[in-house]
């Protein structure tokens, strides 16, 4: 195996348009289990941990590099509490935010904050420069993307303004190291909008339109509208059954759980 | 090829052909045994060492990307000698039974007694919350490092 430690983004992207074929490493976390359990033989890596332009935290933008255990501290609140869930301080001191984007996984904790806040994807090539992608032409499917071969993820771009007003909540099997069998971000604008979206019941991120809409139109919801919002999460999202939960508990479990974020929310 | 960095306070240097991980060279490579491998996928902290300041999995460590780093492991924690305050902690509270998971249980609650002498209850248990213990129901564990940081241990 070869192995290329670029200190610089460029030098990167030179190593990855010299060889669009070579695997990407930043904490490891979860390309060394593929490789630990015989799925991933990397032939060439380019690893990344030694690029301080991607492992910065600035007004609008969160480096590639940047690792949970630094976004336990960020100011968006429902980021730095979805950090403090990922795996374990072991976990977290390693994880970076652009693994997660990288993986795709659907159950990755960081993504539905990123399209709950409109983030953008920030990759970057040789060839052909930086270009800007919005999270929803980013994540295509199951552990898929829209990075071309030669490309590295740069950082995920925040909008103008982000809510302060933001909860996260997953449910697992227990509270340390645990999987979601599904997560929510629930922002709220000062104007009383809502943006809600979902991790782990569908193959991407999603968000919940029509019961973003039902509260846009309702801002100080009844009791019955938040039911009918509930109601309206768990019929949007399409969840699967597999070995981790069900089909029915993850659409009921979703509906629950943004309806408790969006009720915090409100108290805040 | 050729990796070269220091472990507990010594340069060393070791030959690494693929993606394996930094435990299996510390292990079979460098000599040192003290890590355990258990899971190989960052679920029981056996494997834990201070990579650059920070624990880690050393299971989800690729060697070869260790070049230039600074890596501490239980052989570099205490001495026969002397042990550390958080060995003789969990000596004196009986808090080790195989003791499969005590190499990592003490890198992690040593570094975090460096950056924090007196953590909660809560601290600790937050910090040795990746590690796994298959024996002692952790009650021995908790407590030994609870007397440490109130300075009663
Ligand atoms: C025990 C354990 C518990 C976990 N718990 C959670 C959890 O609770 N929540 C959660 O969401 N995840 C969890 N994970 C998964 C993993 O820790 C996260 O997805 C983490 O963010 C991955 O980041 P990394 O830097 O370690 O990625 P790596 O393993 O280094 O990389 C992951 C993938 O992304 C690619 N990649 C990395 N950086 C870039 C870049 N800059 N540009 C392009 N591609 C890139 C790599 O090529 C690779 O394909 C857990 C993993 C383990 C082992
Ligand atoms: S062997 Fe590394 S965490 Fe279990
Ligand atoms: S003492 Fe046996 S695993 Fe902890």
């Amino acid at each position: 195996m070869e192995i290329t430690r670029p200190t610089s983004l460029s030098e990167a992207l030179d190593a990855r348009a010299q060889d669009p074929g070579a695997d990407l490493l930043a904490g490891g976390t979860d390309l060394m289990v593929e490789v630990n359990f015989g799925l991933a033989k990397p032939e060439h890596v380019i690893a990344l941990r030694r690029i301080d332009e991607i492992g910065e935290v600035e007004d609008r933008r969160i480096g590639a590099g940047v690792t949970w255990a630094r976004l336990e501290e960020s100011d968006h609140r429902a980021l730095a509490q979805l950090s403090r869930t990922v795996g374990s301080p072991q976990i977290r001191a390693a994880g970076t935010i652009g693994g997660n984007i990288g993986t795709a996984s659907p159950a990755g904790d960081g993504l539905p904050w990123l399209a709950a806040v409109d983030a953008e994807i920030e990759v970057a090539s040789q060839a052909r420069g930086t270009r800007r992608l919005r999270w929803d032409e980013f994540f295509t499917g199951v552990k898929r993307n829209a990075l071309e071969p030669d490309e590295v993820i740069v950082a995920a771009v925040l909008p103008e303004r982000v809510p302060s007003n933001q909860h996260f909540a997953k449910i697992g099997q227990r509270s340390a190291m645990v999987i979601s069998t599904v997560s929510a971000v629930v922002v709220r604008d000062d104007d009383g909008s809502v943006r809600v979206a979902l991790g782990s019941v569908a193959p991407t991120p999603i968000r919940a339109l029509a019961a973003e809409q039902l509260i846009n139109e309702n801002p100080q919801p009844t009791d019955e509208v938040l039911a009918e919002f509930a109601r309206t999460v768990s019929a949007e999202v399409t969840p699967i059954t597999d070995h981790r939960s069900t089909e029915s508990y993850r659409r009921h479990a979703a509906g629950v759980l943004a309806r408790r974020l969006l009720e915090r929310c409100l108290a805040s | 090829m050729i990796v070269s960095f220091t472990v507990n306070g010594e340069e060393r240097i070791a030959n690494v052909s693929g993606p394996e991980s930094l435990l299996t060279v510390l292990r079979e490579e460098l000599g040192l045994p003290g890590s355990k491998n258990a899971c190989e996928q960052g679920e029981c902290g056996s494997c834990a060492v201070v990579l650059d300041g920070a624990v880690v999995t050393s299971c989800l460590v690729m060697a070869a990307d260790c070049e230039g780093s600074e890596v501490t492991t239980v052989e570099g924690i205490g001495s026969d000698r002397e042990l550390h305050a958080v060995q003789q902690a969990l000596l004196d509270h009986g808090a080790v039974q195989c003791g499969f998971c005590t190499p990592g249980f003490v890198v992690t609650a040593a570094h975090l007694f460096e950056e924090n002498p007196h953590p909660s209850s809560d601290e600790i248990k937050e910090a040795l919350s990746g590690n796994i213990c298959r024996c002692t129901g952790y009650g021995a564990i908790a407590r030994a490092l609870e007397e440490l940081a109130e300075g009663t241990a």
